[in-house]
């Protein structure tokens, strides 16, 4: 490799394309967010007359807010019991010895890959049988379903990397089985299962197919669906603002995460899916 | 304990943990194994009733709607009918439409991706400068909600509204018209997942120890055989696995179109036109059909790579340590 200022520029250009293109498109839908009713549509990428009016017009209407507490609450939830159900499941699969473990890694794999939208017609049909239709349980089952196969293949990754031998170590050492867990194990499983989280809560937070099709109201609505029917805040309001507002409401806890997990987001990635 | 891989795995175990192995097969399970496998179904019990009751049974359930005439207008007249419902759809020039615009998108988007993702993932292993900047830029397309990301796309190419249609020539109006459309779903498409393909592609890329590209350079290979040569036959299960599960999800295309264009002017893909069939058209029967139909054609898609390529599926890889 060569080291020279020529080569340095060139790789900081390239560098500076790629991040403008990868920014750009939020950047956009920011802008529009802060642009006033009366400009919003003069094509230029930057307000010329900034405004909150958006983001007090969608904090004002409960579609928005109810939304963002269903997205938060059913994220949340999915999240958490994606994790403990898949932490059990990557513990066996990755310390303990049992016949089916190829099945359960391969029916993983398989819902990994099944369309979404070919559960669509018989859950609607079922849940409405069942009063699962447009309720939180509703959407957590089947988040936790689509998040399984991630969260064990990440976890189960993550904890084949652990020294468990410490634990055995721990116990000669005078510890009991809790304390050794608490104190040596969990420590050391903890990053793992954070990373997991966040790539299932971002998973449940980006879902669009059953949050249109398996809610009608707001009881269960997410935040991306309600944005999808949006007619804007008031008459005198073109949905754009509103929607735009709404848009970077929901991406800031993912630029959060990015600022400070990316590394683990990415360890976390590539972990599962591609053998070492 | 690391040398036991599931059933499908080919375990690199030690030789002599190979012969504990084979001793223990001979051996009835001594209690400590019986309790170790009791265990080991007690704890994946959970996760598969959850995978199996979402997934198994409601796809059964589909494949009996389908056979069904069952239309919610008309709930009363709901009677078993066969095939037919596949053989309306089958016959429908809607369906081969969205088919062939299904095929299209997944076929460009993933093409390009995996030029610009290995682009990307060379320069996060080798850029001079800036690879944590990198890196933290990407995942902004990765993690940000499709639907988002769709309306900017949206709003972007809207006439009047948006930076990008006005560069433009006037009265043009690209999300109305279907080939313009369909290229603008495969960009907002590419710019949402170049980024997950770089990362698996990085990590395959981890993989091409530097030793070998230097010893190749030395040996007078030009970049282009160093690539050619020795980092794409390495990289070559990370390079298939993240094509496979990028097929597949592109072949399952939903949110971009329906924000972008809902649709319109033939750039259906297949989830659209089931989900219009559904809750448009309020036709369980048919809107089951094809549901099945598209879970069939993801099965063939998995099967070909699988099969065809020799793509090891993640999970069933050897054992580490």
């Amino acid at each position: 490799m060569n080291r020279n200022p020529r080569a340095k520029t060139l790789w900081g250009i390239t560098d500076i394309i790629v991040i403008i293109v990868a920014l750009v498109p939020v950047l956009w839908l920011a802008s529009l967010s802060f642009k006033d009713p009366g400009t919003i549509a003069d094509g230029s990428f930057l307000p010329h007359k900034w405004t909150l009016d958006n983001y007090r017009g969608i904090f004002q209407t409960s579609l928005f807010t109810r939304a963002l507490v269903n997205s938060i609450g059913i994220a949340l939830i999915a999240t958490a019991l994606a994790v403990v159900v898949g932490s059990m499941a990557a513990y066996a699969v990755a310390r303990l010895r049992f016949p089916g473990k190829g099945l359960l890694i391969g029916a993983a794999l398989l819902i990994a890959m099944f369309p979404p939208i070919s559960l669509v017609s018989p859950l609607f049909n079922l849940w409405r049988q069942l009063g699962l239709f447009d309720t939180w349980p509703g959407l957590i089952i089947p988040y936790l379903t689509f998040s399984l196969p991630l969260t064990i293949y990440t976890l189960s990754a993550f904890f084949r990397e652990i020294p468990w031998d410490l634990e055995r170590a721990a116990k000669v050492d005078g510890a009991t089985p809790i304390q050794a867990f608490l104190r040596v194990i969990a420590p050391l499983a903890a990053p793992g299962m954070v990373t997991t989280a966040i790539l299932v809560f971002i998973f449940c937070w980006n879902d669009f197919v059953f949050a249109i099709s398996l809610t009608s109201t707001l009881n269960s609505r997410t935040v991306p669906a309600a944005i999808a029917f949006f007619t804007g805040a008031s008459q005198f309001q073109t949905p754009i603002g509103s929607i735009a507002a709404a848009g970077v409401v929901i991406t800031i806890p993912i630029v959060i995460f990015v600022f400070i997990f990316q590394r683990r987001i990415v360890a976390g990635l590539t972990s599962g899916a591609v053998k070492g | 304990m690391s040398t036991h891989s599931g059933a499908t795995g080919v375990a690199q175990a030690p030789p002599q943990a190979q012969q504990r192995a084979g001793r223990r097969a001979k051996a009835p399970l001594s209690e400590g194994a019986r309790a170790e496998r009791r265990l080991g179904w007690l704890l994946c019990a959970p996760a598969v009733i959850v995978m199996l009751a979402v997934t198994a049974y409601p796809i059964g359930y589909a494949i009996w709607l389908s056979l069904q005439r069952y239309d919610l207008r008309f709930p009363a007249d709901r009677h078993f009918i066969g095939l037919t419902n596949y053989a309306t759809v089958l016959t429908s020039s809607l369906w081969w439409t969205a088919f062939g615009v299904t095929l299209f998108i997944t076929v460009v988007s993933v093409a390009v991706e995996l030029v610009l993702g290995m682009g990307l993932a060379m320069m996060m292993r080798w850029a001079l400068v800036g690879r944590a900047a990198l890196r933290t830029a990407i995942l902004v397309p990765y993690g940000i909600v499709t639907v988002v990301a769709a309306y900017s796309w949206q709003y972007a190419w809207t006439p009047g509204t948006g930076y990008l249609a006005n560069l433009l020539p006037s009265g043009n109006a690209p999300l109305t018209q279907q080939w313009p459309a369909i290229f603008i779903i495969i960009g907002a498409e590419i710019w949402k997942t170049t980024p997950f393909m770089a990362l698996l592609l990085l990590a395959g890329l981890a993989l091409v120890p530097e030793e070998l590209l230097k010893a190749a350079k030395v040996d007078g290979a030009s970049a282009w055989q160093r690539f050619t040569q020795v980092m794409l036959p390495l990289m070559k299960p990370a390079i298939l696995v993240a094509l496979l599960f990028r097929t597949l999800d592109a072949f399952r295309i939903f949110d971009n179109i329906f924000i972008l264009t809902a649709g319109a002017n033939n750039t259906r893909s297949v989830s659209i036109l089931g989900y219009d069939n559904l809750f448009t058209a309020l036709n369980l029967g048919i809107g089951s059909a094809i549901s099945v139909l598209i879970f069939v054609a993801v099965a063939i898609i998995a099967f070909v790579f699988v099969k065809g390529f020799g793509t090891a599926a993640p999970g069933q890889e050897v054992e580490r340590r």
